[in-house]
C-alpha cells in the first residue's frame, strides 16, 4: 500500500511522508494512522529502544490509566488444606478398616471424598496423575515437582505397605464414584482377570514413559471421569466416563481393576503390606458367608483337596518360564525400543519433523496451522530435526526399559500361576483388595445377633 | 507347617523394607529439586502467535483464556487495528464493524481523538482475533492471558499440548500472570 521497506533511508522515508501528507485531504484516516507509524519507524531507525507504534497520549480531561486486572489463582495455602484432609481420610480409613470394621463409616468416607476430591477439587490433584509429574521432575531440568504433588504420590504407597490399599478404599475419588454405582457386581473368570490385569503395568510404564519424554501425560488426558467431576469435557471423555460407569453397574470398579496405574503400585505394594483388612475379627469359621460379598472377586478361597498337586510337570513349566523370563524382557526391550519411531510421533515436535522431512513440499503450501507456525518463526528444518532426533533417542532407550518392564511382569504373572498355595480359610488377596470392608460386614464371627447364629 | 509360615513372613517382610527403601530412594531423589513453589498454566505473550486454539482447546468451555489489556502500552487509537475489522464501513461500534466475534471490547469515548478499550471477559472467548490485529497494527497491547479465577490448573494443560508455538508454560503461583509492560522479555532482544 505504502512504499517503505525497512532498508530506505531517513530521506527516502521523509519523502513518502511528505507525499502522503499531501494526500491527506482525500484519505484523512490515514494521517493518524500512518504519519505516526512511519515516524515511530523513522524514530526507531535512529536507535532507541522503545518498541511503541503509538505513544500513549496525554490526556487532558484527568482520564487515569486503569490497570490490567489479574485475579488470584487458588490460595497456595490450600494445598496444604487437600494434603491434611487426605492425611485425614487416610488415617480415619485406617483406623475403620483395621480396628473399628466398619463398613458403614468407610461409605460415608467414600461419599466425603467424591464430595471434597472429586466435585469439589475437580480430581485435581490426585496421587494417580502426580506419577507423572514425578517421572517428568525426574528426567527434565526445567521442570521441578511441587512437595504438595511429590507427597500426594508417596504418602498412599508408604501407607499401602503398611496397611494395604487404603487410599482405594475411601480417598480416591475416581474410585469413589465407581463404588457408589455398583449394582449387581458379576464374578470374572480368574484367567480374564488376570489377563486384563496386566494391563495397568503397561498402562504404567506408558505414562511414566509419555511423561519423561515431555511428550504427554496421558493419564490425566485418558482420565474418564475428570470430565464428570467438572461437569464439562470433550464429547468422547464423557462417553468414555459414562461407559465406565455404566460397565462399573455390573463388573464392579473397571477403571480400579483394569486401567487405573497407580492402582498397579497399590497392588504390589500392598501385597507384602505389614498389617491389611481380615475378613473375620479373630477365627475363620469356614462359613462360607463371605464367598460373595466381593464385587471386585478379591477374596481367595480355601484350596480344594483335589486342587492339592504339585506335579512334575508343574515344576517343569516353573522351570521353563524362569529361563525364559530373560528371554520375554529381551523381546519386550526390543519390541517397544523398535517402535520408537512410532511411540515418538505423539510428542508434537517429532510429529512436525517427520511430517516435514516426508513432505517437503508441505513447507510451501500453507494451511496446516503448526507448520505455518513453525515456517514463520525463524528456525530451520535441520534445527527441528535435530530436536526431534534427540527426542526420539530418548524414546528408544526409554522403549528398553518399558519393553523390558512389560516382559517382566508378564512373565511374573506367568510364574505366579505356576506357584501352588495351600489355603486353609476365607481370605483378602491383599494385591487386589481394596478395603472396602464390604466382606467384614457378611462375617458372623464376634455377631451373637447375625442371622447365621440362628439358624444353626 | 509353622516353619512354612515363618518363612513366607520373612519373604514378605523384606519385600516390604526393600519396598520401602525404594519408595524413599525415588521420592528422596524427586526430593532434591522438589520445590515449595506451586506452579500455575500462563501465556507468554511475546510467544504467542495468536493462532486461536486457546478459545477451542482449554476443557473449560468458554476457555479460561481471555484478552487482557495492558492498558498502559495502549495508544487509545481512534483507528484500533484490535477493535475494527479490515475494512470496516464505518469507525463506530456497529456489530459489523467489530473484529471481536462476541463484541467483548467496549469502545468508549474518553477525549478527542482518543477512545478506551476495555475487554468484557463475561463475553471474551480468547479467539485472539484482536490481539493479531492489535499486534498487526498498533502496540500490541491487547494479548491472552489465563485467567487464574476461571483455570482449573491442569496437570497438563490441554492448550500447551496443542500450542504451535509453545507459549504457555509453568509460572510460579505467587506470580501468575505475564502481562506485556509489567515484565521483562528475555526472548526478543
Amino acid at each position: 500500500m505504502i512504499p517503505i521497506r525497512n532498508n530506505m533511508n531517513l530521506r527516502q522515508i521523509f519523502s513518502v511522508i511528505v507525499k502522503i501528507t499531501w494526500a491527506r485531504k482525500t484519505i484523512l484516516f490515514i494521517q493518524g494512522f500512518m504519519l505516526t507509524l512511519l515516524l515511530m519507524i523513522a524514530v526507531s531507525q535512529e536507535a532507541t529502544a522503545q518498541q511503541q507504534r503509538f505513544p500513549m497520549p496525554e490526556f487532558d480531561t484527568g482520564y487515569t490509566i486503569p490497570d490490567t486486572t489479574t485475579p488470584e489463582p487458588r490460595s497456595e495455602s490450600m494445598e496444604y488444606v487437600d494434603l491434611s484432609v487426605l492425611l485425614a481420610v487416610l488415617a480415619l480409613t485406617t483406623w475403620l478398616v483395621l480396628k473399628k470394621r466398619s463398613r458403614n463409616w468407610i461409605f460415608w468416607l467414600v461419599v466425603f471424598s467424591l464430595i471434597y476430591f472429586g466435585f469439589y477439587r475437580n480430581g485435581c490433584i490426585c496421587p494417580i496423575g502426580a506419577v507423572q509429574n514425578l517421572a517428568l521432575s525426574l528426567f527434565s531440568d526445567t521442570y521441578a515437582i511441587s512437595l504438595t504433588v511429590l507427597a500426594f504420590f508417596a504418602i498412599p504407597l508408604l501407607l499401602a505397605l503398611f496397611a494395604g490399599r487404603i487410599f482405594c478404599a475411601a480417598a480416591c475419588p475416581l474410585g469413589a464414584i465407581q463404588d457408589l454405582v455398583i449394582v449387581k457386581p458379576i464374578k470374572l473368570s480368574p484367567w480374564l482377570q488376570k489377563t486384563l490385569g496386566l494391563f495397568p503395568f503397561i498402562y504404567l510404564g506408558f505414562a511414566i514413559l509419555y511423561a519423561a519424554t515431555g511428550t504427554d501425560f496421558i493419564i490425566c488426558r485418558y482420565d474418564p471421569f475428570v470430565g464428570i467431576f467438572r461437569l464439562g469435557a470433550e464429547f468422547h471423555m464423557i462417553i468414555l466416563g459414562i461407559s465406565f460407569l455404566l460397565i462399573g453397574m455390573f463388573v464392579a470398579r473397571p477403571y480400579c481393576r483394569f486401567v487405573c496405574p497407580y492402582g498397579a503400585l497399590l497392588n504390589i505394594g500392598s501385597r507384602f503390606s505389614k498389617y491389611h483388612l481380615s475378613i473375620t475379627p479373630s477365627e475363620c469359621i469356614n462359613c462360607k458367608l463371605c464367598k460373595d460379598s466381593c464385587p471386585f472377586d478379591a477374596i481367595d478361597y480355601p484350596t480344594e483337596e483335589k486342587d492339592v498337586r504339585v506335579t512334575k510337570e508343574d515344576n517343569r513349566r516353573f522351570i521353563w518360564i524362569a529361563i525364559l523370563l530373560p528371554l520375554l524382557i529381551f523381546i519386550g526391550g526390543l519390541t517397544i525400543s523398535g517402535s520408537y519411531k512410532l511411540l515418538s510421533r505423539a510428542h508434537p515436535d517429532v510429529h512436525l519433523a517427520s511430517l516435514l522431512v516426508a513432505n517437503p513440499e508441505l513447507m510451501q503450501e500453507t494451511g496446516n496451522l503448526d507448520i505455518d507456525t513453525f515456517m514463520a518463526s525463524g528456525k530451520t528444518v535441520d534445527m527441528l530435526v535435530a530436536e526431534a532426533t534427540v527426542i526420539q533417542k530418548k524414546f528408544r532407550t526409554g522403549g528398553w526399559y518399558l519393553g523390558g518392564f512389560i516382559g517382566l511382569v508378564i512373565g511374573l504373572t506367568l510364574l505366579n500361576q505356576m506357584v501352588f498355595r495351600k489355603r486353609s480359610i476365607y481370605e483378602a488377596n491383599r494385591g487386589d483388595c481394596y478395603s472396602c470392608g464390604r466382606c467384614m460386614d457378611y462375617c458372623p464371627v464376634g455377631k451373637p445377633d447375625h442371622p447365621y447364629h440362628k439358624g444353626s | 507347617m509353622k516353619k512354612t509360615h515363618n518363612r513366607r513372613e520373612f519373604i514378605r517382610s523384606c519385600s516390604r523394607y526393600s519396598l520401602g527403601i525404594a519408595l524413599a530412594g525415588v521420592t528422596g531423589y524427586a526430593l532434591k529439586d522438589a520445590t515449595a513453589l506451586q506452579w500455575v498454566w500462563q501465556v507468554d505473550p511475546f510467544k504467542c502467535t495468536y493462532c486461536g486454539r486457546c478459545a477451542t482447546h482449554c476443557v473449560l468451555n468458554p476457555s479460561a483464556v481471555k484478552c487482557v489489556h495492558a492498558y498502559a502500552l495502549c495508544g487509545y487509537c481512534d483507528l484500533c487495528g484490535g477493535y475494527l475489522k479490515p475494512g470496516h464501513i464505518d469507525r463506530d461500534t456497529a456489530a459489523e464493524n467489530q473484529l471481536c466475534p462476541t463484541a467483548a471490547i467496549e469502545r468508549k469515548f474518553i477525549e478527542e481523538p482518543y477512545y478506551e478499550y476495555r475487554i468484557n471477559e463475561d463475553l471474551c472467548i480468547g479467539c485472539a482475533k484482536c490481539v493479531e490485529g492489535c499486534s498487526a497494527f498498533g502496540n500490541g497491547s491487547l494479548h491472552l492471558q489465563i485467567r487464574h479465577n476461571l483455570c482449573v490448573n491442569c496437570n497438563e494443560c490441554a492448550i500447551a499440548r496443542v500450542c504451535p508455538s509453545d507459549a504457555i508454560k509453568r509460572v510460579p503461583a505467587y506470580d501468575p500472570y505475564l502481562v506485556k509492560g509489567s515484565f521483562s522479555d528475555d526472548t526478543n532482544t
